[in-house]
């Protein structure tokens, strides 16, 4: 079972939904990252997403836009995003989720790919522009070294689309909250239920949701509804904000503690 | 040659929808709605009354003597798609797209645009059509094709500024795109080249094919013959799919494509992606792509904003695989010279981007005597005439006028 798998079960146990953490590695430079995501799992994330950065990031807003910036600046490249796996994995379990549009992987070479991402200890892998129509051979390689396969589901998708997507996935599935790049907004966009709802018809798979989503009482709402939420652009703001300040990893800490709290079920 | 693409969009290796997944039911309906239109004899009906008698189609196949004879060798017939409304062949698609976008109900239309070509093709069939249009240019772009920024939004379309990355063409897709995942239930988003996700390259082939299919039978007409090549300019590749698509079957028929050799043959200063680049996925659709050794975009160069992009379109990295059709680079300074040569020899300006095709033409042409040469060309160059001005300084002085030839 992956740590991906084994997370969602504990969750399931405790009656819990989970917190993911998505952060662009590299920013605002590689040396960095690794304690941003121990602060962020001290806070509570659950998983962590990492972002690895491109020149044309076409699903991101200005915010992971500039991150992407100020990472490939600081010479980040996808052996350096795998290296971070490794130092967060030499001192925690925390599950990784590799989060990426297809062309540095591409020219990693996939089969390379698998094998380094399993032994820098990566536990799954997302790919923003990668259709299920277009998957097969990608996904045969990343599978064969027993790592996760999550794919995005839309408030656009037909129930066609969403089976498929439930069928490419594994580990869990992630749902796009809202037509649109990444960013944040001042509510929560009405697609959730009915996304969930037929999401739920199709797959027994965990169900995060994301996009959209930077404060508390909104991962609140969507934990009532999914097993997770997840959380992007704000994180990666107060990494833009904060990012020359030593007390980064202890506001980034205290966001997590406090998203962490606003998604709590009472017992 | 086997038909390509096959049913989802894959020319060979590339092609394909390389999208986030918010994208994928749109274009699925946009493929839809266009399977529809071709088999809908009124929707075909509609399109080839406006090709007729608002674009202006057929274009001339003009036999350009002059040239020839200064030449000394292959006989050079000019495909006049620079006669069109707009100025440029990209109103073909855009005629098309309108109509598209009629039948699919959306009221808002949005563009890139790099030249700006395809932004004032696209400002004009929104005019004709009353729908809002919206077009992302990225401003170095702005900067250089002022003329059509202006064109543009004298023709009520708004011009948004991208500002990110090189910006140029590849940001102003990228920022397209965006407002498209965005605005995805009311918005068309009318892509100007043979580019992006399936159904764009081989929908936007087939509003272009008219090129091709015309220039065949005209030149069958002229030479009773088929001529022995054909040259086009290949930014995404719209002009040269459609001016080739019609002689792929023709195997003695030479496709020459002409992408930008820029200032140099240093990665970031042309846009060369056969020589320079590899097999990559961007906007949507994987092909030849000019990055660097870590998989990120390299930045481009051209001294025509059109041909100034790092991917190709997938159809020609098929094309050119198979060996059916040829691709070379013309540098910045050559396509000038050939664009001055084209003036005073034929009374013709010419487009910087068809510049680089008839700048190959120029080079091939002498050592083919007894050859026919059919060179597109697919843009005039009012537009471009300020970069005319930077680039020959002395026809700006007050004794310009007595410089010769």
């Amino acid at each position: 079972m992956t740590r991906i798998a084994k997370l969602f079960e504990r969750l399931g146990r405790e009656d819990q939904p989970g917190l993911i953490a998505y952060i662009t590695a590299g920013d605002p430079d590689p040396g960095r990252t690794a304690s941003l995501v121990l602060a962020l799992e001290r806070g509570g994330a659950d998983l962590i997403e990492l972002g690895v950065p491109f020149s044309d990031p076409i699903a991101d807003g200005p915010v992971i836009q500039l991150a992407s910036e100020r990472a490939l600046r600081a010479g980040t490249t996808l052996h350096s995003v795998l290296d971070i796996a490794r130092q967060i994995r030499a001192q925690s379990e925390i599950p990784l989720l590799l989060f990426s549009y297809m062309n540095p992987l591409v020219r990693y070479g996939f089969e390379a790919l698998a094998r380094d991402a399993v032994q820098a200890g990566i536990d799954g892998c997302l790919f923003t522009d990668l259709s299920v129509e277009e998957a097969d051979p990608y996904v045969a390689s990343i599978r064969k070294a027993g790592l996760d396969t999550v794919f995005l589901a839309a408030p656009t998708s037909t129930m066609r689309r969403l089976q498929l997507v439930a069928q490419y996935s594994t580990g869990f599935v992630y749902l796009v909250s809202r037509t649109g790049v990444t960013g944040e907004h001042d509510s929560l966009s009405d697609s959730i239920g009915p996304l969930v709802k037929n999401m739920r018809a199709v797959t027994s798979l965990p169900l995060a949701v994301g996009f959209g989503i930077s404060r508390p009482e909104q991962a609140a709402t969507v934990g009532r509804l999914a097993d997770a939420a997840v959380v992007g652009t704000a994180i990666v703001k107060l990494v833009q904000r904060h990012g020359a300040d030593p007390d980064l990893e202890s506001r980034l800490e205290s966001f997590a503690r406090d998203l962490k709290q606003g998604l709590r079920r009472p017992a | 040659m086997i038909s390509q693409p096959d049913e989802k969009g894959h020319f060979g290796p590339y092609g394909g929808r390389y999208v986030p997944e918010t994208l994928m039911a749109p274009l699925e309906d946009v493929e839809a709605a266009w399977r529809e239109s071709r088999e809908d004899p009124a929707f075909q009906a509609e399109l080839k009354e406006l090709l007729a008698t608002y674009a202006g189609r057929p274009t001339p196949l003009y036999f350009a003597r002059r040239l020839t004879e200064s030449l000394g060798g292959a006989r050079i017939y000019l495909k006049r798609e620079d006669l069109l409304h707009t100025g440029a062949h990209k109103i073909n698609n855009c005629l098309g797209q309108v109509l598209l976008a009629r039948r699919m109900g959306k009221k808002r239309i949005i563009a890139e645009t790099g030249a700006g070509q395809h932004g004032v093709a696209t400002a004009t069939v929104c005019a004709l059509f009353g729908l809002e249009c919206i077009v992302y240019m990225g401003e170095e772009d702005m900067r250089r094709q002022r003329l059509n920024v202006f064109r543009m939004r004298l023709l009520g379309a708004k011009v948004v500024g991208v500002s990110t990355g090189s910006r140029t063409l590849k940001d102003a897709i990228s920022e397209a795109m965006r407002d498209w995942v965005t605005n995805v239930s009311t918005t068309h988003y009318l892509l100007g080249s043979a580019l992006g996700a399936h159904p764009y390259p081989v929908m936007v082939r087939d509003f272009h094919r008219c090129i091709g299919e015309e220039a065949r039978v005209q030149i069958l007409e002229r030479e009773s013959k088929l001529p022995d090549a054909i040259l086009a300019c290949v930014g995404g590749g719209s002009n040269a799919i459609g001016a080739f698509y019609a002689f792929i079957p023709d195997g003695s028929v030479k496709l020459i494509g002409i992408e930008a050799g820029g200032r140099s043959e240093k990665l970031g200063e042309h846009a060369a992606r056969f020589s320079g680049g590899a097999p990559g996925v961007l906007h949507g659709a994987r092909s030849y792509l000019l990055q660097d050794e870590h998989g990120q975009v390299s930045l481009t160069h051209s001294v025509s904003a059109g041909l100034d992009y790092a991917l190709i379109g997938p159809e020609h990295a098929w094309l050119h695989d198979q060996g059916r059709a040829e691709y070379v680079s013309i540098p910045d300074g050559e396509a000038l010279a050939a664009a001055s040569r084209l003036c005073r020899t034929e009374g013709i300006i010419p487009a910087l981007e068809s510049a680089h095709a008839v700048a190959e033409a120029l080079r091939r042409a002498p050592t083919c005597p007894g050859q026919v040469f059919i060179v597109n060309l697919s843009g005039r160059g009012d537009k471009d005439i300020d970069i005319y001005r930077e680039n020959f300084p002395e026809l700006d002085r007050a004794d310009g006028d007595t410089q010769s030839a």
